[in-house]
């Protein structure tokens, strides 16, 4: 869901970007605190993978396709602010190296898919978690329902900012994006239960909050 | 698992997808694309005068006539540089304060 230019007014550019400026740089100052000497590296693979995961569009019905987001897999891994950072990082380098997205546009692209899939979706991802069990489960059901709402809430607020900018009525804009954007958010989360599980079963303690307790060993009935 | 081998891993895994699958991503318009398609809004998006001169518009490795070759190329620089970005900006706001004995 990459806004190029053309697609929103400057009014409503400015507008998305004033937020999105924020949400970054207070995840700059975050990142003093929430960055411990393993999660350096952590942030730089995060962005990594997440940008190598978005060039993997896979089809939906209709011929069209769409691609991982990354919001709620940052978020688990870095917390919620620094999710926002990974996402901003790679949206700057898709927009200014491979023109994908827009420059004019880039502060609702960070607004939409870092500021509301990382910082609200995936900080409300965080505290379903913690009022859930402490079980591997939980974790993956959280994760699941929190990727999949980081979609659906981007292509609602890339909906409002089309509408907003007068570039197509919200009445038929926001049943269009987010019926698409419904079946690429299953996608979202299963890649996203999927990479979640493989940090689970090599370095859970990677995993942003309280570590799942192990499952209990089943004992075979004989 | 140390973190060292984790990173490793994790960081191949990503430049592998990105230099050996995406070749082989669907081409089909995304979400966003197909709905400008649909309501007619398409034509209005435009190349910033900055992204004229984009070094891989499209994700195309510049001077690469096979398609899948140059897509491969531009996932396997760009998630190296994204790493490397990422990294760079944690390790730099995380330098500011002493280290935890």
């Amino acid at each position: 869901m990459h806004i190029p230019d053309g697609f929103v007014s400057n009014e409503v550019a400015v507008v998305c970007a004033v937020p999105a400026i924020g949400a970054v740089g207070y995840a700059l100052r975050r990142a003093e605190v929430d960055l411990d000497d393993r999660r350096v590296p952590l942030l730089g693979v995060t962005a990594a993978f997440v940008f190598a995961a978005q060039m993997l569009n896979f089809p939906v019905a209709g011929g069209t396709s769409g691609h991982f987001l990354g919001a709620a897999l940052a978020a688990l891994l870095l917390g919620p602010w620094l999710a926002c950072l990974v996402l901003a990082v790679v949206l700057a380098v898709q927009a200014f190296l491979f023109a994908d997205g827009g420059i004019t546009a880039l502060g609702a692209n960070v607004l939409n898919m870092g500021a509301i899939g990382g910082v609200v979706v995936g900080g409300l991802m965080l505290a379903v978690r913690k009022a859930l069990p402490n079980t591997r489960t939980a974790l993956l059901g959280a994760a699941a329902a929190g990727a999949w709402l980081a979609v659906m809430a981007g292509a609602a607020a890339c909906a409002v900012e089309l509408a907003v900018s007068g570039t197509v009525p919200l009445a038929t804009v926001l049943p269009a994006m987010l019926g698409v954007h419904a079946v690429i958010a299953v996608g979202e989360a299963v890649i996203t239960v999927a990479a979640v599980s493989a940090v689970l079963a090599t370095r859970p303690d990677l995993i942003h909050g309280p570590v799942p307790e192990p499952a209990a060993p089943i004992l075979a009935a004989s | 698992m140390r973190t060292r081998w984790f990173i490793i891993l994790a960081l191949a895994v990503a430049v592998g997808l990105a230099s050996a699958v995406s070749p082989y991503a669907s081409s089909s318009p995304d979400g966003l694309e197909k709905v400008a398609a649909d309501q007619a809004f398409l034509e209005r998006g435009a190349l910033h005068a900055v992204q004229e001169e984009s070094p891989a518009p499209d994700y195309a490795f510049p001077g690469v006539d096979d398609p899948r070759v140059a897509t491969g190329l531009a996932g396997f620089v760009g998630t190296l540089m994204v790493f490397g970005l990422g990294y760079g900006i944690a390790a730099v706001t995380r330098g500011h304060r002493p280290r935890a004995a």
